[in-house]
């Protein structure tokens, strides 16, 4: 099992999981998003080869409306 | 008679409006593309936020009714109050964005007024610069701190006409005019329109260009105030490059003939 911080939330997941599966559990396949693990940046083209770990904090983003 | 083309380039790029909007504050994603439609805005501003982790999949998003490839999106930092949060929103939204450098950066001091920290905005600036991000710079109306923001290689200079959302149009067009003159970036207005003579007001002092939210989206009838904002920089771009006429203090000059006239009645 993997307990994850994802936006501030706790959240618990079997591994191993890679950051493509947590986008896609999350429901967010096929979305813009940008992803940080434990502050750093986690480049689109690394999502799949990139396997999270237990304990990992990490922020999700989007675009929204703004000014 | 033919005309120079009037070109408005950020960045190396070149825009036909010189109209910059927010997508913030809208009723839904139909007004907000409507007004963004009827402002003729070719770069429009978009917040980075954490993504809703209950969000039911097949949301409509933001992207959906304004495609980054009909767009210029400029990522800000809104809501960040030091230098560290508002590189590392940025460097998301680079990552977000597949790589777009252009972003805008604004640094917080106060929650109150908003008004920005020059400080962390300096500190913001320089690693951003040399991370190769095409900074345009929030800021206030110092002409100092703007001279400093320009030599640390920001492509764009933004200070505020008054407070962010406040509406209170252009409360010192004295210091707008003193970076416009010693500028050799762009300068907008950035925060304080309240309506268009505000926008009119700061083109005809020489601004390049004028970014807003509040004054469209607050609106009663945001779509056609976004015209009206079209309009409004239009006109004033125009009156700048048209040259006003000169003031003229304590007396008249008519119009009219002076010659001509019909006698008067004895």
């Amino acid at each position: 099992m993997l307990q994850l911080s994802i936006n501030g939330e706790a959240r618990t997941f079997a591994g191993p999981l890679t950051v493509t599966a947590l986008i896609d559990q999350l429901g967010f396949t096929g979305r813009r998003v940008a992803l940080e693990r434990n502050g750093e940046i986690v480049p689109r083209s690394q999502h799949a080869a990139t396997e999270l770990a237990d304990g990992d904090v990490v922020e999700m983003v989007v675009a929204v409306g703004g000014g | 008679m033919t005309q120079t083309p009037d070109l408005f380039q950020i960045a190396g790029k070149t825009y036909g409006s010189r109209l910059l909007v927010g997508t913030g504050k809208y009723k839904d994603f139909t007004e907000t593309r409507a007004a963004i439609d009827a402002s003729g805005a070719e770069i429009v501003t978009v917040a980075i936020r954490r993504v809703n982790i209950g969000q039911t999949a097949g949301e409509p998003s933001l992207l959906d009714y304004l495609p980054p490839s009909e767009f210029t999106y400029l990522p800000n930092t809104a809501g960040c109050y030091s230098s560290d949060d508002a590189i590392r929103t940025l460097r998301l939204a680079r990552e977000l964005l597949d790589g777009h450098p252009l972003v805008k950066l604004e640094v917080l001091g106060d929650p109150n007024t908003l008004y920005p920290n020059v400080r962390e905005t300096l500190k913001a600036a320089e690693v951003l610069v040399k991370e190769g991000f095409d900074v345009m710079v929030y800021t206030s109306d110092d002409p100092i701190i703007a001279r400093e923001l320009e030599q640390i290689g920001c492509c764009a200079i933004m200070p505020l006409a008054s407070l962010i959302g406040s509406g209170m149009g252009i409360l010192n067009p004295w210091n707008l005019r003193l970076i416009i003159e010693q500028s050799k970036v762009p300068v907008l207005v950035d925060a304080g329109v309240g309506t268009a003579s505000d926008a009119a007001i700061g083109m005809e002092l020489g601004c390049d260009g004028v970014l807003m939210n509040t004054a469209i989206a607050g609106a009663r009838d945001p779509i056609r105030m976004a015209r009206a904002m079209k309009l409004a920089v239009e006109a004033g771009r125009e009156a700048y490059l048209a040259g006003r006429m000169p003031k003229k203090l304590y007396s008249a000059d008519p119009s009219s003939p002076l010659a001509g006239m019909i006698a008067s009645k004895a």
